[in-house]
């Protein structure tokens, strides 16, 4: 049979990837302590600098919980972000710096995407970020990236977690400090390791009430002075249990039922407007994903980091790393210091090779994470929200049922769990994600990757390191369909855009394949 | 030929090769699905879903099968009939035209108008101005049908090996005998390979030269959206669905030619690169979805020979030996290529479909410098093309 090939292949990539619309020398992600070190230390050098931050957020991105848990406990401020640009710069002075020092300072401007040529994007010519805010997206070119992304919250979800009033320490923190702008009044706080004593120590400095420091384990963990000082300003340590209930009205959270772990028909109440989870804080690496860096899980540094040098290279020779996105417990401004100096080094500028002090690894993260799951588990049961967007319990989650909004059932799903799956090999979160749809919600999984990690590990019986992360894709902030179009396309991409590969030959009817209907199909081309 | 009680064993855990190992089950076939990864974890689990391929031999028993699938699987599929396509460009106005030329007789459709559009479809906008319906074909969930299609099997008592790479093939009197993995030894008596990407250097193993190429392709997703009355919608240079869920799930536009990919590991697979223009032409084609905030993309890899056809086939030597890959259109087309391959391995020949266009022989004169001919390559860099200038 005659062979009939396509013409040469115009609907490829080559050549239609769009030059950035602006450059920079180095760009730095992430104006907290080692992010704003970096860029004045790259600025000094001489550099041109580039220095973004999401914050202040946008009033429904603030509602949604991007980037941390707000909870729905802020203020009517948060409605205006330009009014909060000036708190954010009186509760920063090293952002005025950078400014100072000439650093291209872009608050309010979301970096959703970063990408180096690699395997899979051979075409690109430089490093590119995909930024927007709330109206356009538009691309950033880069010699060389610094990530100073920071930490998020960690989310393990209990009864009636899901309404106003629950939310995270690094939310809580952002809300008092740095915009002022926080709606509580009384807070019950989960956890008592050295994240959960800042909450507390911040919410009393600021006037608020702590009822109480909730605690898995049988005795706090954190510093036992600091506890003992809490005590004696009438915060109770509340050991050995964990919420099984936040209870609400129209408001949200009025109080919090916690179980006796030991004895968990044994209750306690607490009466509060907030509760606030500091049982761990999540580095966040979603741009390290997007980019391919290579990363690791280090628990006695908050879960899985990029792998990086003392002097914050990561395995991609562009990008560089400080801060608790690397792993928590750096000492942030030291390592954003160092990895500008490697990053102007890289580029051939004179920079000390000093190197930030390492600070001892903190208590295992994951294996107290993991406690506070397992007891959450055993005291609330099979029918608390494992992922709240997606609306899937922890028994779903833990049977690996099809979504309810299936209405599937079969004898042979009923036969099929997390421990069925396990037998196949390995579990992975990205399968149980797409089969039980837990971490595929609107909130990128930022309020349930970890917990759901948790509980597949303890529903499967197998080590929480054993489950590898679900992998993180860009856009890493929800962003609408309108302001990610990108609406100066290069005239390559409109011109060759096909809807496949654009290989004529590929829909030829096989009928007609060697006829003269081939041939008439041929010179009509794709249909569409 | 394998008989009831002969093992086979299937090379690929992607919806081709799960099919496969279905449909060999239920025959009362021993079969064993060798996987390096996880079941329906590259293309197969990364595509639009659609279940609508008339350009192939196996489209009339795709259409039969797939409003059964649920049933015969036992496990949800997510399908849903009937597709809908339209263009809010001009220049494309007429495309239904290019369409009477290629759906076959006997299944139904009709040309709509732009206002037949928006009744139907209640995301579309005034720039709609035609399209077609058509009332067959449809859509379904990959990932939760590869899975489907493994637990079928396993029901059926085959053995699905997860995180088990192939190295190579033992030969017995000119017949495969054996596969040697990075888990051992297995025996079988007739041998599937249906690898996706790695088809070809699997082939090459046995002495055969299957031309193919990788490439990345791209899709978004959104945010969940108040439910259509039919989810299989797409045009405007885009393949896609509203999920049940009501997430919109699109790709389409510029893929990225790979060399080679690794045999035991997975291809690279960034996305981000035709994000903006996705989400442009989803806008477009849905301007009252504009505001959907896209939440995720993803890439998938996925082989092409040179004519962009499959090849399905039984090979003469080693005679045990079936080969398949579906050439980047591999989804929809798995229930009827599973029972096509099931009748190769059983019968030797495809009870249901004349494939004989698609025989590896096709390709026995093409150029070895085919990959160049077709600018099938992997884009130069800018900076190593500025490089080789200077």
């Amino acid at each position: 049979m005659k062979l009939t090939l396509p013409a040469p292949d115009r609907f490829s990539i080559a050549g239609k990837t769009a030059t950035p619309d602006e450059r920079a020398e180095i760009v730095v992600i992430g104006a907290g302590p080692a992010g704003c070190a970096a860029a004045i230390e790259a600025a000094k050098a001489g550099a041109q600098v580039v220095l973004i931050d999401e914050n202040p957020v946008a009033p429904g991105l603030i509602g949604m919980d991007v980037p941390l848990q707000y909870g729905g406990r802020a203020t009517p401020a948060v409605q205006t972000p330009e009014r909060l640009v000036e708190r954010v710069l009186e509760a920063n002075p090293a952002l005025g710096e950078a400014f100072e020092l000439g650093v291209d300072v872009r608050l309010s401007t979301y970096a959703w995407g970063a990408w180096v040529n690699g395997p899979g994007l051979r075409g690109l010519a430089t490093g590119i970020i995909g930024l927007a805010d709330e109206t356009r997206s538009w691309t950033l070119g880069f010699d060389r990236l610094i990530l100073a992304t920071g930490a998020r919250d960690l989310n393990l979800s209990f009864a009636g977690s899901d309404q106003p009033g629950v939310m995270g320490a690094q939310a809580l923190h952002a809300l008092i400090a740095r915009y002022g702008a926080f709606a509580g009044r009384r807070l019950a706080i989960l956890g008592t390791g050295s994240l959960a004593l800042d909450a507390a120590e911040l919410a009393l400095a600021h006037g608020l009430e702590v009822a109480a420091l909730v605690e898995a384990r049988e005795a706090g963990v954190g510093d036992p002075a600091r506890l003992a000082a809490l005590a004696a300003q009438g915060v109770e340590i509340i050991a050995g249990h964990v919420p099984l209930a936040a209870e609400g009205g129209p408001d949200g959270v009025t109080g919090l039922v916690l179980a006796n772990i030991a004895a968990p028909e044994r209750h306690r109440h607490i009466d509060c407007d907030t509760v606030c989870l500091a049982i761990g804080a999540v580095p966040v690496i979603e741009l390290f994903d997007v980019l391919g860096a290579k990363r690791t899980l280090v628990t006695e540094r908050g879960g899985h980091v990029p792998v990086v040098g003392a002097d914050g290279g990561t395995s991609l020779a562009e990008v560089f790393a400080a801060g608790d996105c690397t792993g928590l417990g750096s000492d942030a401004v030291e390592a954003g210091g160092a990895a500008a100096r490697a990053a102007l080094r890289s580029l051939g500028r004179p920079a000390e090779a000093e190197l930030p002090r390492l600070v001892p690894p903190g208590p295992d993260a994951l294996a107290y994470q993991l406690d506070w799951a397992r007891a959450l588990l055993s005291t609330g049961g099979p029918e608390v929200l494992a992922c709240i967007c997606e609306d899937v319990t922890r028994g779903e989650l833990l049977a690996v049922q099809p979504p309810r909004y299936l209405g599937w059932s079969s004898n042979a799903i009923a036969r099929r769990d997390l421990g069925t799956l396990a037998e196949d090999g390995p579990l992975d979160q990205d399968q149980i994600k797409r089969l039980t749809r837990a971490c595929m919600g609107a909130c990128q999984a930022r309020r349930c990757r970890e917990q759901v990690a948790l509980m597949m590990a303890l529903g499967a019986g197998v080590p929480a390191q054993s489950i590898p992360l679900a992998g993180y894709r860009a856009p890493v902030r929800p962003l609408p369909l309108s302001v990610l179009a990108d609406a100066d396309e290069p005239a390559a991409m409109a011109e060759n855009w096909n809807v496949w590969f654009g290989i004529v030959t590929q829909w030829i009817s096989y009928d007609d394949i060697g006829t003269e209907r081939e041939a008439e199909q041929l010179r009509a081309g794709m249909p569409y | 030929m394998a008989k009831s009680g002969s093992s086979v064993v299937v090379v690929g855990g992607g919806v081709t090769g799960l099919s496969a190992a279905w449909w060999l089950a239920r025959s009362g076939v021993e079969v064993t699905v060798l996987e390096k990864g996880i079941v329906g974890f590259e293309a197969s689990g990364r595509n639009g879903g659609g279940c609508t391929h008339y350009q192939s031999p196996l489209f009339h028993e795709e259409q039969r099968l797939w409003p059964q699938m649920d049933e015969l699987l036992g496990y949800p599929t997510e399908h849903r009939s009937g597709r809908i396509v339209f263009q809010v460009d001009e220049r494309k106005a007429n495309f239904h035209e290019g369409l009477a030329m290629r759906i076959p007789a006997g299944y139904a459709w009709e040309v709509l108008d732009g206002k037949q559009v928006r009744e139907r479809v209640p995301l579309a906008g005034d720039n709609a101005i035609s399209g077609v319906q058509l009332h067959f074909g449809g859509h379904a969930n990959p990932q939760r049908t590869s899975q489907a299609y493994a637990w079928a099997a396993q029901d059926h008592g085959a053995r699905i090996r997860q995180h088990v790479a192939v190295r190579g093939f033992e030969m017995a009197g000119g017949r495969v005998s054996a596969v040697e993995t990075s888990q051992g030894r297995f025996g079988c008596d007739a041998l599937v390979i249906a690898a996706g990407p790695q088809t070809g250097q699997l082939a090459a193993m046995l002495g055969h030269h299957l031309p193919m190429a990788p490439a990345r392709a791209e899709m978004i997703v959104t945010e969940p959206l108040p439910l259509m009355p039919m989810g299989g919608v797409d045009g405007h240079g885009l393949y896609g669905r509203q999920t049940l869920r009501g997430n919109l799930a699109y790709g389409g536009g510029p893929h990225e030619w790979y060399d080679d990919i690794a045999l035991e590991s997975p291809p690279p697979r960034p996305s981000g690169s035709v994000l903006r223009g996705l989400a442009k032409r989803v806008a477009e084609l849905l301007p009252r979805a504009a505001h959907a905030r896209v939440i995720r993309s993803w890439a998938g890899v996925i082989e092409n020979t040179p004519d962009g056809r499959p090849v399905i086939e039984r090979l003469s030597s080693p005679d045990n030996v079936t080969l398949a890959t579906m050439s980047s259109v591999g989804f929809g087309l798995s229930p009827a290529s599973g029972h096509a391959i099931r009748d190769l391995v059983v019968d030797g020949v495809c009870s249901f479909a004349d494939l004989s266009k698609l025989s590896l022989a096709r390709f026995a004169e093409l150029s070895p410098d085919w990959r160049r001919e077709l600018n099938w390559l992997p884009p130069e860099t800018a900076a190593a093309s500025q490089g080789a200038s200077r």
